[in-house]
């Protein structure tokens, strides 16, 4: 805006905007990606140990977690429903009920990491390595790809917290709504990797 | 349209005084034009750098043993020269400098689809080439793993690993938003009448090679990332002593770079059929062919990644399946030759220094392809794999191909981005000399991997010794060609502007704009009536 | 370019595929405690591709989108599954 003249850009493309937040979602899908291909080899190679391993993951807070972000998608697609209607306290609404659910996994993993430390398992403990390569390679994959999942989490809250501002002072509304679209869009992708993620690591056996 | 310019002439871009003024003017820009020259002149730097490492890895290697250098000294060169080459000069490339200044201009829009997310593309790839080139300075010692990074060395070295890889990381986003930007802009921002079948092929060389920037980059990225948890967490993917797989470093590593060469030399082949296409006169031969080929290219490149692997460890199946795709793979490529072959054919051909540096760009591309048949079969690739036969394939198909590529790309948009123009005949000088010199460099390494002198070692057997010196003469004739060719081009900077806007009588969009362009590149937005090589494609 | 008004999903049906992704989480849990020997795996991934297709089609708006947007994803997964197959070719036969 600063070098190009002011007029000719104002022409917004909510298309190309989208289409944007999409390609960057392909390069998400393909980062998480290589971390499945790691996943996948050494399943391959250790399945003993992945399928012992595999039990000492909680189930429960597993499948908490997982209907947790599957409701949180439902609330961030619901919020764009709701902007497309000019509602924009609901909007809001769901927007506050996305970001809190996603909090509380947040919390969740915090204490699922907490009790895995406590157990002496993470990478490069010393009861880790007495375990063995099997066991080595599951808690080093289970800490990393959740770990960046997480990372991604709170991405995507602090993308949903600056759309909820917006959304607040109107510079979202019914007629300018593809900054909401694009954030829930990311937020479906976190939904998405945690779908692969909840079963490979905490219900394949 | 030329009524028109002559009557008003708009300030160019480079005049432009907007809200920042001077130095501030061009770094706080988001305009795609002073962008690419941003890039531009931060490549060229790196680039610099890199040949100057080359030629004092060439005086180490004019002798047996230690000649200026102690080994480990030689181990951090042989790895900056390849990550600043690969990552700084060749990888961003005819993308980030032509590319950005280029492609809006030529689909007929004022800039790229996220102008803001441009510049930033340009922090990140200043700030990744900062810290890639702070690991010579830094902790216990430049990297010595070589730009590979192979695992289980690279988890063990005490060297500088961590800051290399880091700023290759961060280098990778800045790859990825641009790659973005262009599949963005392509799709959304061509002029009314411009279907994609109305681009110019270098444009359509853009778009293939964006899509490889998005979907391989990402998986170098993680692996970097893996190799910074294995430094510092000892997580094991790849370390053997953990159960990890040194192989799966390099299928990973590998998925990426293989495509990355797409990368490097998809541009490069779209300017060359921009640069042969407007010096033989003609519509380009087989139009819809190269556009196809571009991206069957970047498709089948994405499935070959194995062939340098095949000394690895690899199971056997693994090496044929490779091996076949890798010659799948060479097929679109030779169609884009047989292209600018019969391009040339009943041309009305108009020898300027582009169209020199894009004949030369055909016999080296063409040798080092050559090359590449020896190493992408399985039987003879065992033998000169890790030897100096295959630094020579590579020198020849990536200097030889992106290298002279952007040179020629350099001196053919030469007068669109600066409106002046560069002495010719001492371009054409330059360029021999550069010609001669490349070849005596690098002809001599084919030689001497046959004979099964290894890479990367600082020392040889001395029967290896003559070949050597015959090389490192080479490199010497080489910088002096480059040393003329860049004079004259900052020379020719310095000359009076030029009186016409199109010298070469060029048939793309940029051509029909003043040079050096406007700021928003059109007064009106032209609408497209033919193809991009035809005469009098726009309607007023 | 604005936006057309375009079809507004509606809340009930946002209902509806969440309670079909519950359901398939659920079925994915049963499916696993079962012994089924190497098609666990197998199954407890075509269920999560279900899955994923749901959330990609119906509450990431694909099924409303320009086809092109639907080729491009087909097309990120269709050269992500080879990268894992042509790797295989090496662990596979080693």
């Amino acid at each position: 805006m600063e070098q190009t003249a002011t007029h000719s850009l104002e022409h917004r493309d909510d298309t190309a905007s989208k289409l944007g937040m999409w390609l960057f979602i392909f390069t998400e899908i393909l980062l998480f990606g290589g971390l499945f291909i790691v996943y996948s080899v050494y399943r391959y190679k250790y399945p003993v140990a992945f399928h012992l391993a595999n039990q000492e993951l909680d189930k429960t807070i597993g499948l908490i977690n997982t209907v947790i972000l599957l409701i949180s998608s439902m609330t961030v697609a619901m919020s764009v429903s709701a902007i497309k209607e000019g509602k924009k306290k609901l909007t809001i609404t769901l927007l506050g009920i996305t970001l809190l659910l996603a909090l509380i996994f947040l919390v969740n993993k915090y204490f699922e990491w907490g009790a895995k430390f406590h157990h002496g398992l993470y990478p490069g403990s010393g009861i880790l390595h007495d375990l063995g390569h099997g066991d080595t390679l599951f808690f080093g994959l289970y800490f990393f790809m959740t770990g960046l999942h997480a990372l991604h989490i709170i991405i995507g809250m602090t993308l949903l917290a600056v759309v909820l501002l917006k959304v607040k002072n109107e510079r979202i509304n019914s007629g300018d709504y593809v900054l909401l679209e694009n954030g829930g869009l990311y937020w479906h992708l976190v939904d998405l990797i945690w779908i692969f993620l909840f079963p490979l690591f905490y219900l394949i056996h | 349209m030329s009524a028109d310019q002559l009557s008003h002439r708009l300030p160019s871009y480079l005049e432009y005084q907007g809200k920042y003024k001077g130095l501030l003017g061009w770094i706080l820009s988001t305009d795609h034009k002073r962008i690419g020259l941003l890039y531009f002149y931060s490549m060229i730097t790196f680039f610099l750098a890199g040949v100057v490492m080359g030629l004092l890895m060439k005086l180490e290697l004019i002798a047996p043993g230690q000649t200026i250098m102690t080994a480990q000294t030689y181990n951090g060169l042989f790895t900056i020269h390849g990550l600043t080459m690969i990552f700084l000069f060749v990888i961003p490339g005819l993308i980030a400098v032509y590319g950005n200044f280029m492609l809006p201009i030529m689909i007929g829009a004022r800039d790229v689809a996220f102008p803001k997310i441009n510049l930033l593309s340009w922090y990140l790839y200043l700030l990744g080439a900062l810290i890639v080139l702070a690991s010579q300075f830094m902790g216990d010692g430049p990297p010595d793993t070589g730009w590979t990074f192979y695992a289980p060395y690279s988890l063990q070295t005490h060297t500088n690993v961590l800051a290399a890889v880091t700023g290759a990381f961060i280098l990778g986003f800045s790859s990825i938003l641009t790659g973005l930007n262009f599949v963005v802009t392509i799709h959304q921002m061509r002029a009314p009448g411009m279907g994609f079948f109305r681009m110019p092929l270098f444009s359509w060389a853009l778009y293939g090679t964006a899509w490889i920037q998005l979907l391989a980059t990402p998986v170098v990225g993680i692996t970097f990332l893996m190799v910074v948890a294995e430094r510092v967490f000892h997580i094991g993917f790849f370390d053997p002593t953990l159960g990890g797989d040194p192989i799966l470093y390099q299928h990973l590593f590998w998925i990426y770079s293989h495509p990355a060469v797409y990368i490097m030399i998809l541009p490069a082949m779209g300017a060359i059929t921009e640069i042969i296409t407007t010096f033989s006169n003609r519509v380009v031969f087989g139009y819809k062919a190269i556009a196809l080929s571009s991206l069957a290219i970047a498709f089948v490149g994405y499935f070959v990644w194995g062939h340098h692997m095949f000394t690895s460890g690899m199971s056997d199946t693994a090496r044929w399946i490779f091996s076949l795709l890798t010659f799948l793979v060479a097929i679109p490529s030779a169609i884009k030759v047989f292209n600018w072959t019969a391009t040339l054919y009943k041309g009305s051909i108009d020898l300027q220094p582009p169209f020199w540096w894009a004949l030369g760009f055909i016999f080296v591309f063409m040798i080092g392809g050559f090359s590449g048949l020896v190493l992408g079969a399985v039987a003879t690739d065992v033998h000169v794999q890790d030897t100096a036969f295959v630094v020579a394939h590579f020198h020849y198909i990536v200097f030889g191909g992106t290298g002279f590529a952007f040179f020629g790309a350099l001196h053919f948009w030469y007068p669109k981005m600066f409106g002046k123009v560069y002495n010719r005949r001492i371009a054409n000088i330059g360029l021999l000399i550069f010609f001669i010199g490349f070849n005596w460099l690098y002809f001599p390494m084919f030689i001497l991997g046959m004979m099964g002198m290894p890479r990367r070692y600082f020392d040889y057997l001395p029967e290896f010794h003559s070949w050597n010196v015959v090389s490192t003469i080479g490199s010497w004739i080489l910088a002096t060609g480059l040393i003329i060719i860049i004079t004259n081009l900052l020379r020719g900077k310095k000359g009076t502007p030029l009186e016409i806007d199109n010298p070469w009588n060029g048939r793309t969009l940029e051509w029909q704009i003043q040079s050096p362009p406007p700021l928003e590149n059109f007064e009106h937005i032209p609408t497209i009536t033919k193809g991009p090589y035809e005469r009098h494609n726009t309607e007023e | 370019m604005s936006e057309e008004k375009e079809h507004i999903v509606s809340y009930k049906n946002n209902f509806l595929v969440l309670i079909a992704l519950l359901c398939l989480t659920f079925l994915t849990v049963a499916i696993t405690s079962v012994e089924l020997g190497p098609w666990n795996v197998s199954a407890a991934m075509l269920i999560a591709s279900l899955k994923v297709g749901i959330v990609l089609y119906y509450f990431m708006h694909l099924k409303f989108e320009h086809v092109i947007l639907r080729i491009m994803v087909i097309m990120v997964v269709l050269v992500f599954t080879a990268l894992i197959v042509i790797t295989f070719f090496d662990y596979l036969y080693r």
